[in-house]
């Protein structure tokens, strides 16, 4: 009806600048966005560096007032409770994302798919909780078992969601040669499917370690943490990022300097794992993008 | 005769499925696809047992004070052994909610910037860059929380709100340094690569007819996003800032270092308080008694119930969103 109102001057003046306002509004929240992750790596590593040194690494912490030591224990318990929540959950994470792969519209398939999800939800505080229930209240001691069971379900879900993905991106024409040669399921799924994406799936493992290296809220009561050097699973440890906490809330600045360098330690290890996963996962779809070209 | 015939019938099938079993067993089949299923189930069990776990670990406190857990707000291990959860469930949610007032707008922008107007190779270093954010333990956020955002950042802007607003009961006064709002801003940095990323494959996902038909139309840029792109990705986006939410709840280690840990009653923001993750952390070791730990683990239930249940919708959304722009994309 008013056409003249929508062809006039003003309103295209209006609409542009609308347009130009707010998309600079998405640079700048991008902006604000980069600005605490630059932060916090910059920060943590100008205070972890000056008390990085051969100590840190090969010796146990020191009383309260008595500078140096390392914090030994830790990476040790950190070793052996990551470690085997990796025992734990690689075998079954992997099996199951076989699973989800193979039979993707299935309503089992989809539940798994859905259940990871949602799995991956559950605080960790929670599943220390579960794990307190299940473990420690049983055997009334806290133990490095408990830490590493608790770590295992955290990183579940991460496996089985990046071995499915992987495995699906593994070309059906190499899964059907390999059948129709007479090979059984389990040998080509052994032999021909897990090796093609054989590294995506260790990158799905990679990242659940880092992930699982880096809580500490379960740890609280389940590894319960140690100041001395332990390696009896049956024992309470302590693990890096629990340390950080003690460390971090006791009044000491020697040890706030640890927690600093702890948080060094734990923030490399993450990137290098996130980083080496970046890579693989461009690497293998560019790969497997040439193959099935 | 027809019986014979059927009779034989059945053996034929009968045999067939026993050669197939056989077959199945005998190439190591039946034993793989066992395997991979017993996975499966195994995983799906771990949901209804921790369920069932804290359900059964938190009998006493559910007997004793039944709902009342829930809204009233005395916490007293020491005389009485009463038990009320409520100023941990509002710090929870109060803490949450600062975390998504400031990170919905910057995680939607950030992800329309990533999905729809950045270059190539702006886009691969700063999706990079949200996924490291991700990636860094909750207990260095927290450790960085302590010693620098709350002196560089959080202490200036409470002194600053405080000063400007402080007629208003959710900026009074004294300042603190870790207080609720130090927690909130902590995880609002927390919760924002969740809510990025998911938004932005949710954009990613909307197929490109849409982007020419308003365009084509003769819509500015922006103009496509809000009115075209958002409301198409509508649920998607929801999903992903529900999922932010449920990030923001279940946040334990880092929140418990800024938010000051203390049973404060009041409504400033700028105060001390509590979530029920932190409580968790602190006390769950100091449990002396029964009633107590069956309390604290009831807590955890709570949180347990309500993270699954904000999971689950969120979920649900996203899914919604992919599955309809499959479809619309093969047509």
């Amino acid at each position: 009806m008013n056409t003249s109102k929508y062809m006039s001057g003003n309103r295209q003046v209006r609409r542009k600048f609308i347009n130009t306002f707010m998309l600079t509004m998405t640079i700048v929240s991008t902006v604000i966005v980069v600005i605490p992750l630059l932060w916090i790596l910059g920060y943590v590593t100008q205070q972890g560096l000056p008390a990085i040194n051969l100590a840190f690494f090969t010796e146990l912490p020191t009383p309260v007032g008595v500078t140096g030591g390392g914090v030994l224990n830790a990476i040790i318990g950190s070793l052996m409770t990551v470690g085997l929540g990796a025992c734990i959950a690689a075998p079954i994470g992997i099996l199951a994302g076989f699973y989800a792969a193979a039979n993707p519209n299935t309503t089992l398939g989809l539940l798994i798919r859905f259940g990871t999800d949602v799995i991956s939800g559950v605080p960790s505080i929670v599943m220390g909780i579960f794990a307190y229930t299940i473990i420690v209240l049983p055997q009334r001691h806290f133990s490095a078992y408990s830490g590493g069971i608790v770590l295992s379900f955290i990183m579940l879900p991460i496996i089985v969601r990046t071995t499915e993905e992987m495995l699906k991106l593994v070309p059906d024409t190499l899964r059907e040669a390999s059948l129709a040669l007479g090979a059984a399921e389990w040998k080509t799924s052994l032999s021909v499917v897990l090796p093609a994406a054989f590294n995506g799936v260790l990158t799905g493992l990679m990242l659940a370690i880092a992930r699982a290296a880096g809580e500490a809220a379960p740890m609280l009561f389940t590894a319960f943490g140690n100041p001395f050097m332990n390696t009896d699973f049956n024992q309470p440890v302590s693990t890096l990022p629990h340390m950080i906490y003690v460390y971090a809330v006791s009044p000491y600045a020697d040890w706030h300097a640890k927690a600093w360098a702890t948080a060094l330690l734990l923030i490399v290890l993450v990137f290098i794992s996130n980083i080496l996963a970046r890579l693989t996962v461009w690497w293998r779809v560019r790969q497997l993008g040439s193959v099935t070209r | 005769m027809k019986k014979n015939i059927m009779h034989i019938q059945n053996n034929y099938f009968a045999h067939r499925i026993r050669e197939r079993w056989r077959q199945l067993w005998q190439y190591g089949d039946g034993l793989y696809r066992f395997l991979i299923l017993a996975a499966c189930l195994l995983v799906l069990l771990l949901v209804f047992a921790i369920g069932y776990e804290l359900w059964q670990n938190s009998a006493l406190s559910r007997h004793a004070f039944g709902w009342k857990f829930i809204y009233t707000s005395d916490w007293d291990p020491a005389l009485t052994n009463t038990f009320g959860a409520l100023p941990y469930i509002w710090g929870t949610f109060l803490t949450s909610f600062i975390a998504l007032i400031v990170a919905i707008p910057l995680g939607l922008g950030t992800a329309i910037f990533i999905a729809e107007l950045a270059p190539d190779w702006i886009k691969q270093p700063v999706g990079f860059l949200v996924e490291l954010l991700a990636a860094i333990p909750s207990v260095v956020f927290g450790l960085w929380g302590l010693f620098a955002y709350i002196p560089v950042f959080i202490r200036p802007t409470s002194e600053f709100l405080n000063k400007s607003l402080g007629f208003l009961p959710l900026f009074a006064g004294p300042v603190f340094g870790p207080s609720r709002l130090a927690a909130g801003l902590l995880l609002a940095i927390m919760v924002f690569p969740t809510i990025t990323a998911v938004s932005r494959d949710v954009f990613q996902a909307i197929p490109n007819a849409q982007r020419e038909a308003s365009l084509a139309l003769g819509a500015t840029h922006w103009e496509m996003i809000s009115q075209v792109l958002v409301p198409y990705g509508m649920s998607g986006l929801l999903g992903a800032i529900i999922l932010g939410l449920g990030r923001a709840l279940g946040e334990t280690i880092a929140v418990t270092m800024v938010i000051g840990n203390n049973l404060d009653l009041s409504a400033s923001l700028l105060h001390p308080g509590y979530t029920m993750a932190s409580i968790i952390a602190n006390e769950f070791t100091e449990a002396t008694f029964d009633l107590y730990l069956h309390a604290l683990i009831e807590i955890g239930l709570i949180l347990f119930i309500i993270t699954l249940i904000i999971n689950i919708i969120a979920r649900l959304l996203i899914w919604r969103v992919s599955s309809r722009t499959r479809m619309e994309a093969r047509v």
